[in-house]
């Protein structure tokens, strides 16, 4: 149910997380210029950013919806769409890349039939890529499911994200 | 707190250090492999081995061989173990009990050291520390710990024996120079803001900024420092906002770096509690706070006024300057701006002085600079050397050259804004102007090493490919400056070029170099110039006739 102007404020769907990051915003006194911390907050806490959700920060926040439509769209860290249940992430940096990190990502994208950027039709996996993780001293470098992995191959990374899949870890 | 204070935390922190103390690398590389939980085995190692008492285990920060983790030193001797696992643990407190009580006749086979031993391996031997000193000796979250290496005491000297004006000298004197990437005169940047409200009544806010956005693709080392010495970077800042006189500080960090960002949580805290950070600062009329702000993943958030842009919490969008952030930033207020590693220079020259700093390193570049060497390099990993250290001593002897007898072919610095220095100039000692010379920049400090394997139109593409993702549209000739030029290198690595889209492909990088808004667009281009020249050979392999 969208938020309107009648009902500000208290979610209607009663869902707790919205009390959460009501605390969030309160912190900051609903000031305009913490939206990029109450949006890292909400993808916290719903994993992704649905339109209802930008504007009830919208309403929150006193800000156009354009304007948390634009912000949230700009960065790549902000998700409008639902991810999958386990997400891989390849660093294509620089460093990752003349190691052979793009191999990584096609042998992934050939295995489960996605392309980077997707999830598979079952929800179970996203494949994204990243610019540099920080890892370059451990290249190729992919991230399953939070979890940064180290001097990947094609096939180290095909049975990681299997074990990932199979057993949830 | 005062100087007794500080002082007697010291003492009591040095005296710790007199013991046998096993310090595992648990951040960055080494976390990934594993380190935390070889810590945790070397713990139950110890207390097996009924050493509780003699022996202590910490976990620290980067020790620089990220590749070769997770790292263990044994300390004061400084034996370093590499690629430790959970296994290995109690070898290594075997092999240590043999020492510590002589009567034990273990039988055990001891773990052999590493064959990078920190006192005879190149890779440790041509490094000077100064950012790095502390890295891999302390541990970053507690705060005594960085206390007992001389932290805050440059803090303590400005606010309680030096005027603002006198800092603000000593780091012109210094010959300090930015290392975000322009390698702008830091005294000088300091001055500017300082100046800014010096004549009117009312004395305007200011800001001091700390940039720890770190996008260039291949670069770790402001990860590394925040991660492993967080309490310089915040001291740095202090004595910043001290000499330019701002009383509040932000920490811009990439989002990608959550334990960087967990650790300066834990660093600002902790020094909140003990009076370094908040008001009247070692008893002085000294007010500064710092708070952090996360990035969320744009490149173009590492270019000052688009950062600024974000931490008001709107798109990150670069305007033009001037006006410059220090008469206008941050809210409209004169906002000085620093790189992570030039603010975790300035304790330590504060310390020690400007004439020992401006001793190291060449004519126009002073002191050392941290690279983050990585790419087809044996050791790979994090190297402070002294400006002038040439590319050859870094890759070659530093870095152990290419793995499997290979030939290193260029070498890639700054990132998306640099370019590749052919093998054949590896000979030229490494500052400011050399590279920008030898046409790329000294960037950030990111550092990759490209062997004979490497295609370098793939490079030039590649670079080409993510400006194009990272423009943020603001300005046409690198919206679709980029796009275009992403084409053009396509086309001619398909193999369907012809000697004009070559030409084509020139006079567009000249276009989007001279007309951009802003360094992003400015400098994307470089790749592609750097690769023409060194390399035009590969592009006219490529091109039909
Ligand atoms: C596209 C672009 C990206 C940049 N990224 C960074 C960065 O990641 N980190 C950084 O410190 N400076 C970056 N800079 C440079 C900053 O704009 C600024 O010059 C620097 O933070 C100033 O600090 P310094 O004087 O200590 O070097 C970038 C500049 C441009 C044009
Ligand atoms: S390039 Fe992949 S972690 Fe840096």
């Amino acid at each position: 149910m969208p938020i309107t102007k009648k009902n500000p404020k208290v979610h209607p769907s009663g869902d707790k997380r919205f009390r959460m990051l009501e605390a969030t915003m309160k912190r900051y006194q609903y000031a305009s210029d913490a939206l990029i911390e109450v949006l890292h907050q909400a993808q916290e806490l719903f994993g992704y950013l649905e339109e209802d959700l930008l504007l009830y920060i919208a309403h929150s926040l006193k800000l156009p919806p354009s304007r948390v439509y634009g912000v949230a769209t700009f960065y790549h860290f902000f998700s409008l769409k639902q991810k999958g249940a386990h997400t891989c992430v390849v660093c294509m940096g620089t460093a990752c890349y003349v190691k052979g990190a793009a191999n990584l990502l096609t042998t992934l994208e050939q295995q489960h039939h996605i392309k980077a950027g997707e999830t598979s039709p079952d929800g179970q996996l996203s494949l994204v890529t990243a610019r540099c993780l920080g890892a370059c001293g451990i290249a190729p470098a992919v991230v399953v499911d939070g979890n940064v992995e180290g001097h990947q191959t094609s096939e180290s990374v095909i049975s990681r994200v299997k074990e990932c899949l199979d057993h949830g870890y | 707190m005062d100087i007794e204070e500080l002082n007697a935390i010291a003492q009591r922190e040095n005296q710790k250090q007199q013991k046998t103390c096993i310090r595992c690398c648990t951040v960055g590389g080494c976390l990934s492999a594993n380190g935390l939980a070889v810590k945790e085995h070397l713990e139950e190692a110890v207390t097996a081995a009924g050493l509780g008492g003699k022996v202590s285990v910490a976990g620290v920060g980067c020790m620089g061989l990220c590749s070769q983790g997770p790292l263990v030193r044994v300390d004061p001797e400084g034996t370093l173990y590499d690629r430790v696992t959970t296994d290995n643990a109690s070898e290594i407190v075997a092999s240590l009990s043999n020492n510590v009580s002589a009567m034990d006749e273990l039988s055990l086979k001891t773990y052999p050291a590493s064959q990078y031993q920190p006192h005879n391996h190149p890779f440790f031997t041509r490094q000077l520390k100064i950012v790095l000193e502390n890295s891999g000796k302390i541990d970053p979250e507690n705060i005594e710990e960085y206390i007992g290496a001389d932290g805050y005491q440059g803090l303590y000297k400005v606010l309680r024996e030096m005027t603002p004006e006198s800092v603000v000298e000593t780091i012109t004197r210094s010959g300090l120079r930015g290392r975000g990437g322009a390698g702008y005169p830091t005294g000088l940047k300091w001055a500017t803001v300082a100046k800014v409200g010096e004549t009117p009544r009312s004395v305007p806010q200011k800001f001091v900024i700390c940039n720890a956005d770190e996008g260039d693709p291949g670069a770790f080392m402001d990860r590394s420092v925040l991660e492993s010495d967080p309490h310089r970077v915040i001291e740095g800042m202090a004595i910043a906002a001290y000499a330019v006189g701002a009383n509040q500080g932000y920490i811009y960090v990439r989002g990608e770096y959550p334990l960087a960002i967990n650790h300066l949580q834990t660093a600002i805290r902790q020094a909140k509690r003990l009076g370094l950070l908040g008001s009247q600062i070692f008893e002085s009329p000294f007010d500064f706070k710092i708070d952090l702000r996360i990035g969320a993943g744009a490149f173009v958030c590492g270019e000052e006024t688009a950062l600024m842009a974000s931490i008001e919490g709107k798109r990150g969008i670069p305007r033009p300057r001037p006006p410059y952030p220090a008469e206008s930033g941050l809210w409209g207020c004169p906002t000085l701006i620093n790189n992570v590693e030039t603010f975790a220079n300035v304790p330590t020259i504060i310390r020690k002085g400007a004439d020992w700093f401006s001793n190291i390193g060449t004519e126009t570049s002073k002191g050392t600079k941290v690279f983050s060497l990585a790419g087809k390099v044996c050791n790979t990993g994090l190297i402070e050397v002294p400006m002038g250290t040439t590319l050859q001593q870094i890759v070659e002897e530093m870095g152990g050259g290419v793995p499997d007898g290979g030939k290193a072919k260029a070498v890639q610095t700054g990132g998306p804004s640099g370019g590749c220095i052919p093998a054949a100039a590896f000979d030229t000692p490494v500052d400011y102007e050399s590279l920008t010379k030898l046409g790329s920049i000294m960037g950030s400090g990111g550092a990759i090493v490209m062997d004979e394997s490497t295609n370098m139109v793939d490079v030039a593409r590649f670079f080409m490919e993510f400006c194009m993702d990272e423009s943020c549209g603001k300005c046409v000739p690198c919206r679709a400056g980029t796009v275009q030029l992403y084409q053009l290198l396509t086309k001619i690595r398909e193999g369907k070029a012809d000697l004009t889209d070559l030409e084509k492909l020139e006079e567009l990088c000249h276009m989007v170099k001279y007309t951009s808004l802003c360094g992003l667009g400015q400098s994307a281009p470089n790749p592609v110039f750097s690769t023409l020249r060194y390399f035009r050979d590969e592009y006219l392999g490529l091109i039909s006739t």
